[in-house]
């Protein structure tokens, strides 16, 4: 796995913010390594297991459990958007339609485990996230980590339209 | 003080008591070290270093702080319950996975106000004798892990962190840990297990009490964002200064969050007990959507059992009984679990007559399906259960007995579980069931009883994919 000089530099700073144990650093690798490759695979996995020196599965567990962790490529843009119960009362089950109109995204065949749907044109990927914690300005979403409050379904393709 | 300018649109009503969020759109203000130590910051640092750890914790247990984050537990009592032979080091986590349905605060304190926490988790450290401290962001406030990275290095550059702060002798390391968005990291012991690197699988009470036995199996104080705010004020105001504030035994100030069915959801910081469910509705937040009528009332945070809004109380005052409606009830602590729900972590949803109370649980259901850590087998399977039957509820295709089921498997996680999401997960659906039974009955049919329908399909007629 081709990881560059300055990502192992960045590794190796941030492990030392966990004295008493290594084991502690796995979630701030696991997201160097999405922030960097979009994903995480099973290279990845490997890795930081070894580096970590951790079982694979000590590393694979995690990624499996926190939904914040995608073991699939997203979209270049990859979108949250929030379901859970103030947002959907402001319209965000109505907003996710509108965006995935918009992007072209059909979402159909998502499951439980692999809940994330890309574009056709690979550029836009959504998913539903449960409360993101600013429920007086719902509907809110991110994008990638830009955060979006009070957006209005009817003004989905307007958000997008940023995103080049 | 010179007073205080908000940005054009966002002066504080005259209702709320600006504490902790006094700097928060603020006019001419900004998450810079410089900002804060000319604006006063930093001082209570200095006060406390020069003070003794044992006394810092006597003027918390003064002041009645209570936690912030849901549980409302007396934070300078569970300062306490560190072991006083104790050779182990002790550590200091700052919750800050705020993901309680309704709830937005802390993400406000991190993005614009970041130095008060960090004053305020200096002076706790001291206090309890840690030297290394976390602050467990959640993963969806990317831009906020970043300001308080900032923030920590301003504060090291500046001499408030690292070895011998203020040449007190007192070393002191914070680091920011990202979450990965999952809620249960928000239990102290499911955060605890995640800081370690592991799944966060909550550990089980006692004997995992975490100042005897939490990071690394070491004494840990896990608080709250706002609670460790408040500690830098009651540093400031004394224990008892900070005391007046409020109600008796619910003192000090908190941050309400409002959000559903009004003409101004936001965020309010108000005089615990001081303002009552009505003035929020209705001075606060300006106010019904026109039309409306109150039909229901999450007064915590989704974890707390829902009010109606024609329902009657009887509380205690004085020496005998009164009957309370629901707008006069105070928010505070006390009366709320009184009134049959909790205060919570402060996040207010209200709803009017035009909600269907079948597609509220049935929303809030699949929140904690989604979000149950699978440890324990009454939560892990009830959850996805309860979510499944009102899914049916929702797209017509529930038989009236399945109410009864929905009770029943509810009953069957509350109090079987390793940790209180048992309780957050059952106490919705019981409220909704005690408080809107009818409704719920009549969103169901005879003609469904005995009969089998598709998952997949049930989701897409209901629109819950």
């Amino acid at each position: 796995m081709d990881v560059s000089k300055e990502l192992v530099e960045k590794i190796d700073e941030v492990i030392t913010h966990y004295p008493e144990s290594k084991r502690s650093a796995t979630l701030p690798l696991l997201h160097l390594f999405q922030h960097e490759f979009g994903h995480i695979d099973e290279q990845a996995v490997e890795w930081i297991a070894d580096k970590l020196e951790l079982q694979p599965i000590n590393v694979l567990e995690l990624v499996t459990f926190y939904p914040g962790f995608r073991q699939k490529a997203p979209g270049k843009y990859h979108v949250r958007v929030c379901r859970t119960l103030s947002c959907a009362m402001a319209g965000s089950y109505e907003l996710m339609e509108s965006l995935c109109e918009t992007a072209g995204i059909d979402r159909s065949n998502i499951t439980h485990h692999d809940p994330i749907a890309v574009s056709e044109d690979g550029k836009f990927s959504i998913e539903f996230a449960e409360c993101l914690a600013s429920c007086g300005t719902g509907p809110v979403c991110l994008i990638n980590d830009d955060f979006h409050e009070d957006v209005d379904p009817a003004n989905a393709d307007k958000l997008l339209k940023k995103y080049k | 003080m010179a007073s205080i300018k908000y940005k054009r649109g966002k002066t504080p009503h005259k209702l709320e008591h600006r504490l902790i969020f006094k700097n928060v759109d603020r006019e001419d203000w900004d998450p810079s070290i410089a900002t804060y130590i000319k604006d006063g910051g930093y001082k209570m640092v200095k006060k406390a270093l020069k003070m003794e750890p044992g006394d810092i914790t006597n003027e918390v247990k003064a002041s009645g702080l209570r936690g912030r984050g849901g549980a409302g537990f007396p934070t300078g009592i569970k300062w306490t319950f560190i072991p006083p032979d104790n050779k182990k080091p002790v550590y200091l986590i700052c919750n800050c996975d705020e993901s309680e349905p309704g709830t937005f605060k802390d993400r406000y304190i991190i993005h614009q106000d970041p130095h008060q926490l960090i004053e305020g988790m200096i002076i706790s450290a001291f206090a309890v004798g840690a030297k290394v401290a976390y602050i467990y962001v959640r993963e969806e406030f990317p831009e906020g892990a970043q300001i308080l990275e900032d923030a920590i290095a301003e504060a090291h550059k500046k001499g408030f962190l690292g070895k011998d702060i203020q040449k007190s002798g007192f070393d002191l390391e914070i680091y920011v840990h990202r979450g990965a968005g999952a809620y249960i990291c928000g239990e102290e012991t499911g955060l605890i297990e995640s800081l370690e690197g592991k799944r966060p699988y909550p550990r089980i009470k006692p004997p995992y009490f975490p100042a005897v036995l939490g990071l690394y199996m070491c004494p840990t104080i896990v608080n709250n964002v706002e609670s460790l705010c408040h500690v830098k004020h009651v540093l400031e105001m004394g224990g008892e200064g900070y005391a007046e504030l409020g109600t008796p035994r619910n003192t000090g100030t908190r941050i309400l969050c409002v959000s559903g069915d009004v003409q101004k959801p936001g965020y309010y910081e108000v005089q615990v007990g001081k303002v009552t469910m009505g003035q929020v509705i209705n001075d606060l937040c300006g106010g019904l959507k026109p039309g409306r009528k109150l039909k229901a009332v999450i007064p915590g945070g989704s974890s707390s059992k829902v009010l109606r809004g024609d329902e009657r109380f009887t509380i205690k005052q004085g020496d005998g009984d009164v009957e309370i409606g629901i707008e006069d009830i105070p928010m505070d602590f006390d009366t709320m679990m009184a009134c049959g729900s909790m205060a919570g972590s402060g996040g207010v949803i209200i709803m009017d007559d035009s909600r269907d109370m079948s597609w509220v649980i049935n929303n809030i259901n699949h929140f904690y399906a989604h979000e149950s850590c699978g440890q324990c087998t009454p939560c892990r399977e009830g959850s996805l259960w309860m979510q499944k039957i009102t899914d049916r509820v929702v797209a017509g295709q529930a038989s009236p007995d399945d109410i009864d089921t929905l009770q029943s498997v509810a009953d069957n996680i509350e109090g079987k579980t390793v940790c209180a999401f048992g309780e957050a997960a059952s106490w919705p659906v019981q409220s909704f069931i005690a408080k809107f039974r009818d409704e719920l009955v009549s969103s169901t049919s005879e003609d469904n009883k005995d009969k089998l329908f598709a998952p997949e399909a049930e989701l897409a007629a209901a629109g819950l994919k």
